[in-house]
């Protein structure tokens, strides 16, 4: 179990710093990103987990701000089916 | 002379930025899908709008079966009207039975301006290149 809990913030969001102690970041404030596409499915891949749900900000480093953002676009992507609402093996 | 500056008013009023996404049958033909996309563009300039962008994706595969359909036509329109517009284009849209879903989000000066850049080819390679530099 323990050995499970330590691997799966990796694989769940593998595209963060390996390194638990490193601080998290947002990263639409650190690239100054201002509008999030809703019809770019690749780039909202990023927030949902290999199901289809949106991950928490405590595994992606989003700030609140930017998190509300990132739902909207995701559930848009949703309605216009560019997203599933649900899925088995999105990655 | 009231009646003269309210008119003036109605007329100069503020259009905003919106952007529709509509997603077509894959039943229809070239030709059907023509027609029915130019229907859709008479309406926006005949009420005062301006089209701003128009996007064919052609034949896309949803993520998720709708109406028993796993592809659709899709159509982007960015466009610039009166507020009040947007309720008489929705309706003409749920009145088409060959639109199978349709999604209207206004737009914030953020996403006019992300919009011009996408259009310019500003980013696709950069941006990603920068997001994927950014995580690592």
């Amino acid at each position: 179990m323990k050995k499970k809990s330590n691997a799966t913030p990796a694989m769940v969001f593998n595209t963060m710093p390996e390194a638990p102690q490193k601080k998290k970041f947002c990263r639409f404030k650190k690239n100054g990103i201002k509008y999030l596409d809703y019809k770019d499915a690749n780039f909202l891949l990023k927030f949902v987990n290999d199901q289809g749900k949106v991950l928490p900000r405590r595994l992606t480093g989003t700030s609140l701000k930017y998190q509300r953002k990132v739902a909207q676009a995701i559930k848009r992507a949703r309605h216009i089916a560019v997203l599933p609402f649900t899925g088995d093996s999105l990655k | 002379m009231t009646t003269k500056t309210k008119s003036k008013t109605t007329e100069s009023v503020v259009l905003k930025d919106y952007e529709s996404v509509i997603i077509f049958t894959p039943v229809l033909n070239d030709e059907q899908l023509k027609d029915a996309v130019a229907k859709y563009r008479k309406l926006i300039t005949e009420d005062g709008g301006e089209l701003v962008h128009e996007e064919n994706w052609g034949l896309t595969k949803l993520a998720y079966p709708m109406q028993k359909k796993s592809t659709g036509f899709y159509i982007l329109f960015e466009y610039r009207s009166k507020p009040d517009f947007i309720s008489k284009f929705e309706l003409a849209f749920r009145r088409d039975e060959r639109i199978m879903r349709y999604l209207t989000v206004s737009l914030d000066k953020h996403a006019v301006i992300y919009n011009q850049r996408k259009r310019n080819g500003e980013f696709n390679q950069g941006k990603k290149d920068q997001k994927q530099e950014g995580a690592k």
